[in-house]
């Protein structure tokens, strides 16, 4: 498609960057030949998103965002509305869903260095994403006032109620009460529909535009743009569409028989995704037996509780996604991919992993003095990933990288 | 309520941590498709829980569509359903609320009885089944009957004509305290029917699994339907991943051969 054609692309082209942006970004935009299935889930995060927003827009058409209507307003969704309980069951589904991408993609970036200059901005961004999906998270699960969204609103929200000397003022400056209530549900809602998604889109768009300015990492770490041919095309490199395309619509699919198989056959996943205790309505007298977040907070939670003082503890959770943030500058070493990396590397990231999975069940279950104990041995091994992350990288020995892709 | 829970706590603090013991539940099997179940335990819920439960999110002619109690046009069935399931004076398309307000109901019970349209999400239906069976004579309650499972509970035992009276059987287990003495005390082993209800034990467990199955179908009136219709997205997405893996091998085609 030229700029100058004539008809209707000619017409529009002359007003809008309609070709243009479709070539620099589509067709024109050169990823790297080699990308494996860990590449799959930045194309289904956008997918999880537009879910999201969509069944969301459809939801708060009959949602009533009030301490005496939510729940059963959401009920009444469940059964009155038409459709109205496929599309809360894909909206509560892809929260969860949401998580699994992001978590996965994270991890991708962590394998093959996806942060390491000259992406440290794509690596902030979505960071900064991540962010703001757990206040996304966070403020929707309060939404349909059962009791976990309740009293976990009410937990999460009291660890600012930690900080010195500004901590009373600001909790209820945050709750807009003395406890979670009307007034807390009102503007968690407003900022779960408008502020934070109009937020997250924005830096969707950021971290796209710094990928794109860069160019796509990929599993061997090597820059394609180094090797061009005569046309100044990479070597490794193939255009975004068609290519990947249709290569991300089979993970597209393969990701929505998983995303369905949830949806219409165990919605709750096992209290995994909807917890028992949520399809109680919120009773501000009775304190659950245990109060959990859902599961993607979980080792954060794992992390809080293991430490005995309640503002270290908050300090720990707090510096755990702090660390994240600086990552690209941890890192010393001289390639990217994991594949390339020495056995330290290997170990560290493996151990790191695991922490975070660990953590993950720990936060989940209830507190046992074995537990707390390993909580305690996970949360060192968690933030050592990172701690020891400019030596391990800098002394260990490397292989040598790849001239082209493999 | 918390007042009296509190005051209770007080009063048999021995009593209810020996109870706090976790209970094994009984196992109940659960089948939405079993219409003659679903109508059996409609039949008992309208009977013996609606006087003080609600349902105030099922609607008596969706319930009636679902459990099959329709005419022949496939809408639900008026005359049957009003002359059969509808106590209170409500309108066909209206929710299956109880006859009591709320007001009379905390000053009889302590408690406004929990509305129970979403019990077996929130307990899972083991837990209802188990309750439902575990009622025994407790002469120290109000109504003169506790429960195994949810101990001091407010509820008295409507299902008693049913049932028959259980009474606890006790043994007697020796714990040591920390600073040394050892000492006997009494643990509620096991119910035994004392008296028998109108009903043989094996048919009262068969109606009770008629009831939470019907709770089950309450809880989540979609659940057949979403089901149905999820054989067909499944299918149909296994048939477009074929598609859309063969179109992917088709362009790879140049990639491979570059």
């Amino acid at each position: 498609m030229k700029d100058s054609a004539k008809g209707f692309m000619g017409w529009l082209d002359a007003r809008f960057p309609a070709s243009s942006f479709w070539r620099n970004h589509m067709t024109g935009y050169y990823a790297p030949k080699n990308f494996n299935f860990w590449y799959f889930f930045g194309s289904l995060a956008l997918l999880v998103l537009v879910n999201q927003i969509v069944t969301g827009i459809w939801l708060t058409m009959n949602y009533e965002p009030t301490a005496s209507g939510a729940f059963a307003s959401v009920e009444f969704i469940m059964r009155d509305v038409k459709w109205g309980w496929l599309i809360r069951y894909l909206h509560s589904t892809g929260a969860s869903a949401f998580f699994v991408v992001i978590y996965l993609h994270m991890f991708r970036g962590l394998l093959y260095g996806s942060y390491k200059k000259p992406r440290e901005l794509i690596w902030l961004f979505g960071m900064a994403m991540y962010l703001c999906l757990m206040a996304e998270a966070f403020m929707g699960y309060l939404l349909p006032w059962g009791q976990m969204s309740y009293w976990g609103a009410q937990v999460i929200t009291s660890l600012f109620g930690a900080i010195p000397y500004v901590g009373e003022g600001l909790l209820q400056w945050l709750r807009g009460d003395y406890v979670v209530s009307g007034a807390t549900l009102t503007r968690f809602f407003a900022l779960h529909v408008i502020a934070l998604p109009l937020l997250l889109i924005g830096l969707v768009i950021f971290h796209l535009i710094a990928l794109h300015q860069v160019g796509s990492n990929n599993p061997d770490g090597i820059e394609i743009k180094d090797k061009k041919d005569a046309n100044g095309v990479p070597l490794d490199g193939i255009p975004f569409h068609p290519y990947y395309t249709v290569k991300d619509l089979v993970g597209v699919v393969v990701f929505l028989i998983v995303f369905c198989l949830i949806v219409f056959f165990m919605p709750t996943a096992g209290g995994m995704f909807l917890e028992p205790d949520n399809f109680a309505a919120a009773n501000p007298l009775v304190t659950p037996e245990h109060i959990k977040p859902v599961w993607y907070f979980t080792p954060y939670y794992a992390m809080l509780r293991a430490i005995p003082d309640k503002l270290f503890g908050v300090v720990t959770m707090a510096a755990a996604i702090a660390i994240l943030f600086v990552l690209p500058w941890l890192d010393r070493s001289p390639v990217k991919s994991m594949r390339y990396r020495g056995v330290f590397s290997k170990i560290a990231l493996t151990c790191f992993a695991l922490s975070f999975i660990a953590l993950g069940y720990l936060g989940w279950s209830s507190v046992t003095p074995l537990y707390t104990f390993l909580a305690r041995v996970l949360t060192v091994v968690y933030f050592l990933f990172f701690l020891l992350m400019p030596f391990y990288t800098r002394y260990e020995k490397t292989k040598p990288v790849p001239e082209r892709v493999t | 309520m918390q007042r009296i829970c509190f005051f209770l706590l007080l009063c048999f603090p021995t009593l209810v941590f020996a109870a706090a013991s976790q209970i094994p539940l009984d196992k109940v099997k659960i089948d939405p498709r079993d219409q003659a179940s679903l109508q059996r335990g409609a039949k008992l819920y309208v009977n013996y829980c609606q006087g003080c439960h609600s349902l105030q999110f099922m609607r008596y002619n969706r319930m009636a569509v679902d459990l099959g109690i329709v005419d022949t046009d496939g809408k639900a069935h008026t005359h049957l359903v009003k002359n059969n399931l509808i106590f209170t004076g409500s309108k066909l398309h209206e929710p299956m609320l109880n006859g009591m307000s709320e007001e009379e109901a905390a000053r009889w019970f302590g408690m406004v009885p929990p509305d129970l349209s979403l019990i077996t999400r929130v307990r899972g239906p083991n837990w209802v089944y188990s309750y439902l069976r575990s009622f025994y004579a407790d002469a120290s309650r109000p109504w003169g009957t506790n429960n195994l499972v949810f101990n001091d509970v407010s509820m008295p035992n409507v299902l008693l004509e049913l049932q028959g009276e259980q009474v606890p059987i006790y043994r007697t287990e020796v714990t040591k305290a920390p600073g040394g003495a050892s000492r006997e005390v009494q643990v509620l082993d096991h119910l035994e029917l004392a008296k028998p209800g109108s009903m043989q034990p094996q048919a009262f467990d068969s109606a009770m699994r008629d009831l939470v199955n019907f709770l089950a179908y309450v809880a989540e009136p979609v659940k057949l339907e979403r089901q149905r219709i999820g054989y067909w997205v499944i299918g149909f997405l296994i048939v477009f991943l074929v598609v859309v893996y063969l179109l992917k091998k088709e362009y790879w085609k140049d990639v491979k051969n570059k």
